[in-house]
C-alpha cells in the first residue's frame, strides 16, 4: 500500500441542534482497499457517509482526498455535484434512482461530470457532440454489462427487481469514475444468493478500475468476507478500526452491539 | 348497487342544501317579499342524483372501460399510422394550405394556437422535464411583448430587430427568477413564480410614464418581408407561416435538448434532486438553463402575439394565461411534445370553437379538464424516454 490514503478525514463533527451525530470521527482510506463501516444503527453512519459526500456540511472537522496528482485537497464545504467530480460516488440506503429514466440513462446521467458538450452542441448537433453522445452510450451500455444489466437496458428504472436496482446504482456511481466508492448498505434486502453476486460484484470492480470502497453494511457475513479494513462507529464515534478479525474480539465493539455484560452472580 | 344508491342520495342531499339560497329564494323588490320555488329544488336535486349515479357507475367501470380500448390506444406517439410517411405528408400538406382555404378567422385563431403550442413547449421544459413548477410563465410572454412593443415604440425598432433582443430580455429574466428560487421545490416554488409573475403585470399597469399603462401600446407593425407592403389579409397568412416555422424550431429544440445531457440532466433533477447532485450534476446551472430556455421560447412568441394584434396591454398576461399554458402542459403529459400539441387544440382551439355555446362553454372545458385528471392523469400522451439500439454495440 502506498502511503497516500485515497481519502483522509479528520475528526469531523456534525450536529443538529443538540444531537453530536458525529463527534470526532477520523479515518483514512487506502487506494485498493475494501474498507467496511459498521455500527449499531444510529450510530452515524449515513451521516458520515451525507458529511463526506457533501450533502451536509460538517461543523467541525475536515476531510481531504487525493488528487490524481497525489496531493490532497480539501473537499468539505464543496458542493456534492463537485466532489462527485474530484473523484467519489456512492450508492444510497434507500434506494434513489431516477425511476421513470430508462436503465440505460440513470447510468448515462453519471457520465454527467465527464463529458463537456453544452446544451447549444445539442442544438446543433456538432459532431464533437455526437461523438460524445455516442462515446456516452458505449461507455454505459459497457457497465451494464458489468454488473450484468445489458438486458434491461430500455427498460424504466423503477421496473427492475429490487436486487438489479441495487447493481444499477452501482453501475451509475461508477459512470462517474470514482477513485474512491462509498457504498450505503449495497446489500440491504438482498437474499445470501444476491449477497454473494454483490460481494463477487465488488471485487470485481475493484480489479477493473483500481478503486477503494468504503461500504456501510449490516451482514456480518459479507463484511468480514470482503474487507480489508473494519471501522466500527458507536454513537457518533469511532470506537474501533481493524482487520475483520481484530474486530470480531474486540470487547468495546461486543458491548457495542451486545450492550454491558452483567455480572449476575452478585 | 345500494351503496351506491345511498351515496348519491347523500351527495343530492348535500348539493340540494348547497343550491338552496340560489335556486329556491327569490327577493321580490317591489312586494318586498320572498318567493320559495320549490319545484326548483326538487329538479336540481333529481339531476344531480342521476348525474351522481352514474359517475359513480363509470369510475367503478374504469378499469373495465378502458381494457376494451385497444391496447397503447393513448400512446399516440407510437402510432404507426401517425408516423408513416404518407400520412405526415397528407396532414402537412392540409396544414400548410389551410390559411389559403379558410378565412382570415380560423387563419388568425390558428395563428393564436401555435403561439400557445410554443408556450406549451417552452413550459414543458421548465415543468415536465425539470419539474420546476411555474405559476407565473406569462411574465415571460409579457416580457417578450412589451420588449417589441417597447423598443417599436421609443427607438421604432421593426419586427425582426426587436425580436432577437425580446427574446434574450425573456431569457434573461427566466435566469434572474432562477436565482432567487434555486432553493426552492414544489408548492414554495409554485408561489414565488406566481408573485413573479404579478410583479411583471403590475409593473406593466402602473408604470404609466413608460409602459402607457392599462391603456396599451397601440399600432404595433407586422413582421417585414424583404420590405414588400402587405395587406392585412395576406400579411396574416405570411404570419402564419412564420409561425409555423417557429413552431417546428421549438420541437426540434426541444427534442434535441431532451435527449442531450442537458436534458437528461433536467429529468435527473425532477426524479431526484440529491441523487442527480451526487451523480455530478450541477443543479444550478442545470436550473437556470431549463428557466433560461423555457422563457426565451415566451419572449419570441411574445414578440409575434404583439405583432398579430398589433396592440399589447397588461391585461393579456395574467395568472389566467399562466393557468392555460401550465393546463397545457399538464393535460399532454409532463414532457411530451405531441402532448403539448394535441392539449393546445383541446385547451385553445376548443373554447374558441365553441363560442355558440356561449357561457357554457366554460363550463365544458371545466368539465373536460376534471374528467381527463380522473381517467388518465398522466396526460393525454404519455411521455417516454428515448430507447436506444445497441446492435451496432459488441
Amino acid at each position: 500500500m502506498t502511503n497516500h490514503p485515497v481519502l483522509s478525514v479528520h475528526k469531523i463533527s456534525m450536529r443538529f441542534g443538540g444531537l453530536n451525530a458525529l463527534n470526532k470521527v477520523s479515518l483514512q482510506v487506502f487506494p485498493r482497499e475494501i474498507a467496511a463501516l459498521i455500527g449499531p444503527n444510529g450510530a452515524g453512519k449515513t451521516t458520515f457517509f451525507n458529511c463526506v459526500t457533501g450533502i451536509y456540511k460538517p461543523s467541525g472537522g475536515y476531510i481531504e482526498l487525493n488528487g490524481p496528482d497525489l496531493r490532497p485537497k480539501r473537499i468539505n464545504g464543496l458542493k456534492p455535484n463537485l466532489i462527485t467530480r474530484s473523484g467519489l460516488a456512492r450508492t444510497f440506503q434507500n434506494i434513489r434512482l431516477f425511476e421513470n429514466m430508462s436503465v440505460l440513462e440513470n447510468v448515462m446521467v453519471g457520465c454527467h461530470c465527464r463529458t463537456t458538450s453544452n446544451f447549444l452542441n445539442a442544438i446543433i448537433q456538432t459532431s464533437s457532440f455526437k461523438k460524445e453522445e455516442q462515446g456516452v452510450i458505449e461507455k454505459s451500455y459497457e457497465l451494464l454489462k458489468l454488473v450484468g444489466l445489458q438486458g434491461s437496458a430500455n427498460l424504466s428504472a423503477k421496473n427492475l427487481p429490487y436486487a438489479e436496482q441495487r447493481s444499477l446504482e452501482i453501475a451509475r456511481a461508477l459512470a462517474t469514475e470514482p477513485r474512491l466508492l462509498l457504498l450505503d448498505e449495497p446489500a440491504a434486502g438482498m437474499n445470501p444468493q444476491e449477497t454473494t453476486k454483490l460481494d463477487q460484484l465488488i471485487m470485481k470492480i475493484r480489479e477493473r478500475f483500481n478503486l477503494a470502497v468504503l461500504l456501510i453494511e449490516h451482514d456480518m457475513k459479507l463484511v468480514m468476507r470482503i474487507s480489508d479494513k473494519v471501522f466500527v462507529m458507536a454513537q457518533g464515534e469511532k470506537i474501533a478500526e481493524g482487520t475483520p478479525g481484530e474486530i470480531q474480539n474486540n470487547p468495546r465493539v461486543i458491548k457495542a452491539y451486545l450492550g454491558e455484560e452483567v455480572d449476575v452472580v452478585s | 348497487m345500494k351503496l351506491r344508491i345511498i351515496h348519491s342520495l347523500i351527495i343530492t342531499f348535500w348539493f340540494m342544501l348547497l343550491c338552496f339560497p340560489l335556486v329556491v329564494l327569490k327577493i321580490d323588490y317591489l312586494e318586498k317579499s320572498i318567493r320559495f320555488r320549490w319545484i326548483n329544488l326538487f329538479l336540481t336535486g333529481l339531476c344531480v342524483f342521476f348525474i351522481s349515479l352514474l359517475w359513480r357507475y363509470f369510475l367503478s367501470r374504469r378499469r373495465k372501460y378502458f381494457l376494451r380500448l385497444p391496447e397503447h390506444f393513448f400512446d399516440l406517439h407510437q402510432s404507426r399510422l401517425i408516423r408513416s410517411k404518407p400520412f405526415l405528408f397528407i396532414f402537412s400538406l392540409v396544414f400548410l394550405s389551410l390559411p389559403l382555404i379558410l378565412p382570415n378567422y380560423h387563419t388568425s385563431i390558428l395563428i393564436t394556437a401555435m403561439i400557445y403550442v410554443v408556450l406549451g413547449l417552452g413550459l414543458n421544459i421548465v415543468v415536465g422535464l425539470a419539474g420546476l413548477l411555474d405559476l407565473g410563465y406569462a411574465a415571460f410572454f409579457a416580457i417578450g411583448g412589451y420588449s417589441f412593443a417597447l423598443l417599436n415604440h421609443y427607438f421604432g425598432f421593426g419586427f425582426w430587430a426587436s425580436l432577437p433582443i425580446a427574446a434574450s430580455l425573456a431569457c434573461l429574466g427566466g435566469v434572474l427568477l432562477g436565482i432567487p428560487v434555486l432553493r426552492l421545490r414544489g408548492d414554495y416554488l409554485a408561489i414565488v413564480t406566481l408573485g413573479f409573475g404579478e410583479i411583471i403585470r403590475l409593473i406593466l399597469e402602473n408604470w404609466e410614464a413608460f409602459t402607457k399603462g392599462p391603456s396599451g401600446i397601440p399600432d404595433l407593425p407586422k413582421p417585414g418581408l424583404f420590405g414588400i407592403q402587405l395587406d392585412f389579409y395576406s400579411s396574416t397568412i405570411y404570419l402564419y407561416y412564420l409561425l409555423i416555422l417557429c413552431m417546428l424550431a421549438a420541437i426540434l429544440v426541444t427534442k434535441r435538448l431532451s435527449y442531450s445531457k442537458t436534458g437528461r440532466a433536467w429529468v435527473a433533477l425532477r426524479e431526484d434532486e440529491i441523487a442527480a447532485q451526487s451523480m455530478g450534476i450541477d443543479t444550478t446551472k442545470t436550473k437556470l438553463t431549463a428557466f433560461g430556455i423555457g422563457a426565451f421560447w415566451a419572449g419570441i412568441v411574445g414578440a409575434f402575439f404583439a405583432s398579430k394584434n398589433s396592440f399589447v396591454d397588461p391585461s393579456s398576461f395574467t395568472f389566467h394565461e399562466s393557468a392555460i399554458i401550465l393546463s397545457i402542459v399538464v393535460l399532454g403529459g409532463m414532457g411530451s411534445i405531441l402532448g403539448v400539441i394535441l392539449a393546445t387544440m383541446i385547451l385553445v382551439l376548443l373554447p374558441e370553437y365553441l363560442r355558440f355555446l356561449e357561457s357554457y362553454r366554460m363550463l365544458i372545458f371545466g368539465a373536460i379538464m376534471v374528467i381527463m385528471m380522473v381517467f388518465r392523469p398522466e396526460g393525454l400522451v404519455k411521455s417516454v424516454r428515448q430507447q436506444y439500439d445497441f446492435k451496432n454495440l459488441k
